[in-house]
């Protein structure tokens, strides 16, 4: 009987018969997804994260948690016979004696980079279209939920390593840690556990918070982010007429979208080994062992952390205090309350935007970024202070490079946060209502012409 | 070898076979399209392409030196994937119907909803008073989960903040350098900083390292009451920024006294700026504290530097209690002694 059925078959009846997953897979497989290019951005961070998960378990069976200090002895000679970490001496190790090592380490850094690239222009074309509306709002917060979670992912994979760039990091940490207002020393202490820099455990529990406990939860809410995208169906713009609030239209996953799919996910996973292959990225080896007295500021972080190193330059030098009691210690307002404010104010702001328009409707068709000229311009001034403040932490670098004051830099730059977003929101509306009516013209215009052209047809008749 | 090669025919044959069987078998799911056997010739010389570049992978981790490997490393197993990706493109373009589907967007059940509500209610409804029964169960809840966080407090001393008002310098401590090699007070040039440590303390603990620099007496405005911790003009200040705990690793030194500003020590992480000159007061940067100075003293039979006595407040980026000024001497530090 089945032995005249080509192998596909047989592999399909094979799993309906021991799973009953055919309708599934059938729904799955048809499964519609409307084209537009800046739809693959999302896709992009997940392949990341595979390649992240991938280069991260090589680099994990060469990491050494430990700050006990050993002398090293390998290929990188300016190193040779220094005192270091365990930790960092792993890391030479791989770098310069394990073969393919600093191939997988540079692709793992540079997955990393590219994966919050990813996730934040996922998130501004999510925002400036409206796909964060009912009934995706959940899918949003998740979304923002793993970005939050990418950061200090991100901060803790290089602070391992423990060269002079980690133990700057970590400094800052801690002293934002302490800054918290009320709990900050027993918080510190607590995470630390002791004065930085902090008990030997310390390193091991970054270590497991950095290669378990926040990849499982990027993990678990990539998971349940993904499952609401599908039971909820994509958002897309409206370009055909068949494409409704109730109908979606595209290419369905087999046989049109899948092939795309996979040499997207080639693409990206190639783009990275050449990344790793060819451009150096943080070359740990230059920056030496972390030692307390010591700091540099040729040594940057990645540039995802850069708004914070901003914040916490731009804010004016004061304590809050109360007699002795210091309320809130200066790091606080840049390390902290500032990137809590803006996640805050991202995840919050679909029912801001409900409560202000009064739309309960559900939306399945996205907004060009002109068809809301508000939230267009509250996203453009929001974007625009967060990118001041990025751009204020490379202020030293800009007096390195150009001579210009840093001190001037970084008062035009208090400035600048405060005006600039006002400006930007107020460009951005008048640009958007502009681009509105020419759209109205041109749609009375060509309704005109379709006019015209019926008229002669209509004699004919 | 015969066999290979009819085998190889059928399969180049059979593809036209299998079309015709799919287009007999009546209405279709996915729409019809024009076979390309062009295109599946790219697509597979693609894939060659592919892996020819995978076992290049392997050859150049079995025979390229150490030393350039990585590069090498990257160009095969980038090209590998990216001879993958275009074949997957191409494939994509040309070998299968670029079809419009469509599927309805799901609408919520009204249904569905209701009969879960009445599933709640009615599994409920033995219940009478059901605002203290959750309100207990919150309690019972809110205890249990209290009570798992309570391992936590063991991580480190959460409730003792202590540790945080200690240092390795008291009086009479030697400076020295990180070879433990101690510091005279004729090796204090003006014009640059040198980094200090407490004798025999490690120079890993915060409180540790210290900046001492050397200024004109003249220029000195200390308060009153630290007006001979400066003997020569020879100053020490912590070295970690009270903004944020990085190193105070630059100092600022006028080249022509005129037109550019003082002599400054300055932390490059976050540019807090301190005048030694003023005990460390804060002049540019977000550091909410001066520097603690550490009072010095000349030995007087060798020249060396010595701590005059504890810290001027507490080391490191600030906290709550920061500005207690408690600063005491820890007599044998547990952590950096090596």
């Amino acid at each position: 009987m089945s032995t005249h059925e080509p192998l596909p078959d047989d592999a399909v009846a094979w799993v309906e018969r021991r799973t009953g997953a055919t309708p599934l897979l059938k729904k799955a497989m048809r499964y519609v997804f409307p084209d537009h290019w800046s739809f693959l951005l999302g896709e992009v961070a997940l392949y990341s994260f595979l390649v992240l998960i991938g280069t991260g378990i090589y680099l994990a069976l060469f990491y050494e948690d430990s700050t006990e200090k050993i002398v090293y002895h390998g290929n990188y000679a300016p190193l040779d016979g220094f005192h270091m970490s365990k930790a960092y001496a792993s890391v030479v190790h791989l770098s310069w004696d394990v073969k393919a090592g600093l191939l997988i380490r540079q692709t793992h850094h540079w997955a990393a980079n590219l994966f919050v690239a990813a996730i934040v222009l996922h998130l501004l074309r999510i925002f400036f279209t409206g796909a964060f509306r009912k009934p995706r709002e959940l899918t949003y917060v998740i979304g923002l939920l793993m970005l939050m979670i990418a950061l200090p992912e991100g901060y803790l994979g290089y602070s391992l390593v423990d060269d002079l760039l980690s133990g700057m990091g970590l400094a800052i940490g801690y002293g934002v840690a302490l800054s918290v207002p009320f709990i900050g020393g027993n918080m510190a202490l607590a995470l630390w556990g002791a004065p930085f820099p902090g008990d030997p455990q310390f390193f091991s529990r970054m270590y497991i918070a950095h290669v378990f406990l926040l990849p499982i939860a990027i993990a678990t809410l990539l998971a349940v982010h993904l499952v609401l995208v599908a039971s909820r169906h994509h958002t897309q713009f409206k370009r055909m007429p068949s494409q409704t609030e109730r109908k979606v239209v595209g290419s369905p996953m087999v046989p049109g979208y899948a092939p795309k799919s996979i040499g997207l996910l080639l693409a990206v996973v190639a783009v990275l080994f050449l990344l790793g292959g060819l451009v150096q990225i943080n070359p740990i080896w230059q920056w030496g062992p972390y030692a307390t007295a010591q700091a540099t500021n040729a040594a940057q972080p990645d540039w995802y952390l850069g708004w914070l190193i901003g914040a916490l330059r731009l804010v004016p030098g004061f304590d809050l205090t109360l007699g002795n009691y210091t309320l809130v210690a200066n790091p606080f307002w840049g390390g902290a309350l500032f990137p809590v404010v803006v996640f805050a104010i991202i995840g919050l702001y679909p029912w801001w935007e409900r409560r202000r328009t009064g739309d309960r409707q559900t939306h399945n068709l996205l907004d060009r970024p002109r068809d809301n000229p508000r939230r267009t311009a509250f996203g453009a001034g929001l974007l625009t202070w967060v990118i001041l403040v990025l751009f204020a932490g490379s202020a030293d670098r800009v007096y390195v490079q150009f001579g210009f004051s840093y001190d001037a830099q970084v008062w035009i730059y208090r400035g600048l946060v405060i005006v600039a977003p006002l400006v930007v929101y107020a460009v951005t509306r008048r640009i958007c209502r502009e681009l509105q009516a020419a759209d109205r013209v041109e749609i009375i215009v060509s309704a005109a012409e379709l006019e015209a052209e019926r008229a002669p047809g209509a004699t004919h008749l | 070898m015969k066999r290979w090669i009819y085998a190889g025919l059928a399969m180049v044959a059979g593809r036209r076979q299998v079309a015709r069987s799919w287009r007999e078998s009546g209405e279709r799911i996915v729409p019809e399209g024009q076979p390309s056997p062009g295109a599946e010739l790219a697509v597979m010389a693609l894939l060659v392409c592919s892996a020819i570049c995978a076992a290049g992978f392997v050859v150049v981790y079995a025979v390229v030196p150490l030393d350039v490997m990585t590069q090498w490393l990257g160009l095969a197993l980038g090209g590998c994937l990216a001879f993958g990706s275009a074949a997957a493109i191409v494939f994509s373009k040309t070998l299968v119907v670029d079809e419009d589907a469509e599927e309805d967007y799901p609408e919520p059940s009204a249904e569905d909803v209701d009969e879960v509500r009445r599933i709640v209610r009615e599994s409920g409804s033995r219940i009478t008073r059901k605002r203290l029964l959750l309100g207990t169960t919150g309690l019972a809840g809110s205890a249990l989960g209290a009570a798992l966080i309570t391992p936590a407090v063991s991580l480190g001393p959460v409730f003792d903040t202590e540790s945080l008002y200690t240092s390795a310098w008291k009086r009479g401590k030697r400076l020295v350098d990180e070879h433990e090699v101690p510091y005279k007070a004729a090796d204090i040039e003006t014009g640059t900083f040198y980094t200090a440590y407490p004798e025999h303390e490690g120079t890993d603990r915060i409180d540790a390292p210290i900046v001492v620099v050397r200024l004109d007496p003249a220029e000195l405005k200390l308060p009153p009451e630290r007006a001979d911790w400066a003997p020569q003009g020879i100053l020490a200040y912590s070295k970690i920024c009270t903004h944020a705990g990085c190193a105070i690793a630059l100092y600022r030194k006028p080249l022509f006294a005129p037109v550019e500003p003082r002599p400054a020590l300055v932390c490059p992480c976050h540019y807090s700026t301190f005048d030694p000159a003023t005990a460390g007061s804060v002049i540019f940067g977000p550091a909410g504290r001066p520097l603690p100075q550490l009072p010095l003293m000349i030995d007087a039979a060798t020249g060396e530097l010595k701590a005059g006595g504890v810290f001027s407040g507490p080391v490191g980026p600030g906290w709550s209690g920061v500005r207690d000024g408690k600063v005491r001497f820890e007599p044998s530090g547990p952590k950096g002694v090596e």
